[in-house]
């Protein structure tokens, strides 16, 4: 698994990469309450906001880790929010990106150095 | 940034592993572990003890209750003369235009009014108080004593564990209870819509009774997080937000809290700023009024989402001042400000969420059944 610093995980899958963000990053947002997502076959490029996440507290941008296509979209997570606070990387994953430029993966921390950086 | 104030319980939130925020000027929980949806869960469940010490505790005396009621009747426009004593009441300050510039608690306790402001307003509220009553009131603030708000179901049985006579007290009933050896002034009152109780205790006190009554397995400690979700639901204004110096109780739907009495044609009428324009507003209509509002789907929509009549109409008629998600409710609530003539409930506005209009139904409120005793 891989780490973006706006507290995204990404894990391949085949020829795609299942997206979807952190424990840290969901313990520091509360309880979630309303997830918007991509449409499925939308063209995305990095930092491009294609998420919306509200917590309890306050809404958020996730933004689009790389480069490339929507694939398919977590539609349970939509139903139920708090999958992202239960089950960060499992049951919580929000879309699948197949990757238009797989150099882009280069950049991005691996667990340790994501610990690290939450340190 | 000025340091921020700390109440008596401070330490033991630390402790207890709370997330701390600066809320008007203090340093307070926004919540504990359990997080702001289940504490808010656990209030209306059973009881949560919440810290509300930053709120600004205020004794205003004179000669009599009598002359302190008659002096704060110029700045209130509610009935503080014909308080029982040991009853308390809702009221606000107005302002000339008929703005509500804080909005508070007010208590007959025998020889004085007791009085709970809000902690952003209190510095103001006691200069007001001061510079506009006769010189023979003193007002007093109370700076060595915490207040606690237990709330929720539990509370009863919790409290009166503590002290038996906790149980005889009706809604809005004051007394002054001896709970482990300590003497307190508790309310049966809140802010949360639930049944519950406010109680001032001596500062040097208010951490031992705090753990005591978190001993209790009912009671959990909840954060400001939950609070506002709590009274959001409950359909209560937080000030500086859903009401303000430019908004008049009219505007605010808070006329309920003007008694008869004081009221155009009452035995004391007026006599407090604002008046002729509250009247005024009285007789006619407000153009505008605080409405509650129920989000369609499960996107909260938050203070200042910009209300429209229609899905495709170019000006905006009023803006949400509270919104977010109601745990109870199970989705989004909010509420704001609309024209009077959109103001029924069942009519239909839209908010503008991220560009895209999306329709709320203006509610009655609470939103949540009140569980007071009365």
């Amino acid at each position: 698994m891989q780490f973006t610093e706006e507290h995204e995980w990404l894990r391949a899958d085949g020829d795609v990469y299942v997206v979807g963000i952190t424990q840290h990053a969901t313990e520091q947002l509360g309880d979630l309450v309303f997830v918007e997502l991509p449409e499925v076959g939308a063209t995305v490029s990095k930092d491009d906001e294609i998420v919306v996440i509200e917590s309890v507290k306050a809404a958020s941008d996730i933004l689009a880790p790389i480069d490339g296509e929507i694939t398919e979209v977590n539609e349970a997570l939509a139903a139920t929010p708090e999958l992202a606070n239960t089950d960060a990387t499992g049951e919580g994953w929000f879309f699948k990106i197949k990757a238009s430029d797989p150099s882009q993966l280069e950049g991005l921390m691996d667990e340790a150095a994501y610990n690290a950086f939450i340190g | 940034m000025a340091d921020l104030l700390r109440t008596p319980l401070h330490a033991l939130h630390v402790e207890l592993g709370a997330k701390m925020v600066p809320f008007a000027g203090y340093d307070m929980p926004v919540q504990y572990g359990l997080g702001v949806m289940k504490e808010h869960q656990h209030t209306r469940e059973k009881a949560g003890l919440f810290d509300v010490s930053h709120m600004g505790q205020v004794i205003v005396r004179g000669s009599s209750f009598e002359a302190a009621a008659t002096g704060l009747e110029t700045l209130i426009p509610v009935d503080i003369l014909g308080l029982a004593e040991n009853r308390q009441r809702y009221g606000f300050f107005t302002n000339a235009q008929g703005g509500i510039e804080d909005d508070l608690m007010l208590a007959n306790r025998g020889d004085h009014v007791f009085v709970v402001v809000n902690a952003a307003c209190k510095a103001a509220d006691i200069a007001h108080m001061k510079a506009a009553l006769e010189p023979d009131l003193n007002v007093l603030q109370i700076n060595d004593r915490a207040l606690l708000a237990l709330q929720g179901p539990a509370s009863e049985a919790v409290l009166a564990d503590l002290n038996p006579a906790a149980r005889d007290m009706n809604f809005m009933d004051v007394a002054t209870l001896d709970l482990n050896g300590v003497e307190t002034w508790v309310s049966r009152s809140g802010y949360t819509g639930e049944d519950g109780y406010e109680i001032s205790v001596p500062a040097d006190a208010a951490e031992g009774l705090a753990r005591f009554l978190l001993s209790h397995p009912d009671v959990e400690a909840i954060g400001l997080g939950a609070r506002d979700s709590l009274r959001l639901e409950g359909g209560l204004c937080l000030y500086g937000h859903d009401i303000d110096a430019d908004t008049t109780p009219v505007e605010g739907a808070l006329t309920w809290a003007i008694q008869k009495v004081r009221r155009a044609g009452g035995d004391r009428a007026g006599g407090f700023p604002g008046a002729d324009i509250i009247f005024e507003q009285m007789r006619n209509g407000a153009p505008r009024k605080r409405v509650g509002l129920l989000p369609e789907g499960r996107a909260p929509m938050r203070e200042g989402v910009v209300l429209f009549a229609s899905q495709d109409a170019t000006d905006p008629i009023g803006t949400i001042t509270s919104g977010g998600f109601g745990p109870t409710i199970g989705g989004p609530v909010a509420m704001g400000y609309v024209p009077t003539e959109h103001a029924t409930p069942g009519t239909t506005v839209y908010g503008d969420l991220r560009g895209k209009r999306q329709p709320l139904t203006v509610s009655k409120m609470p939103f949540t059944q009140a569980n007071f005793k009365r």
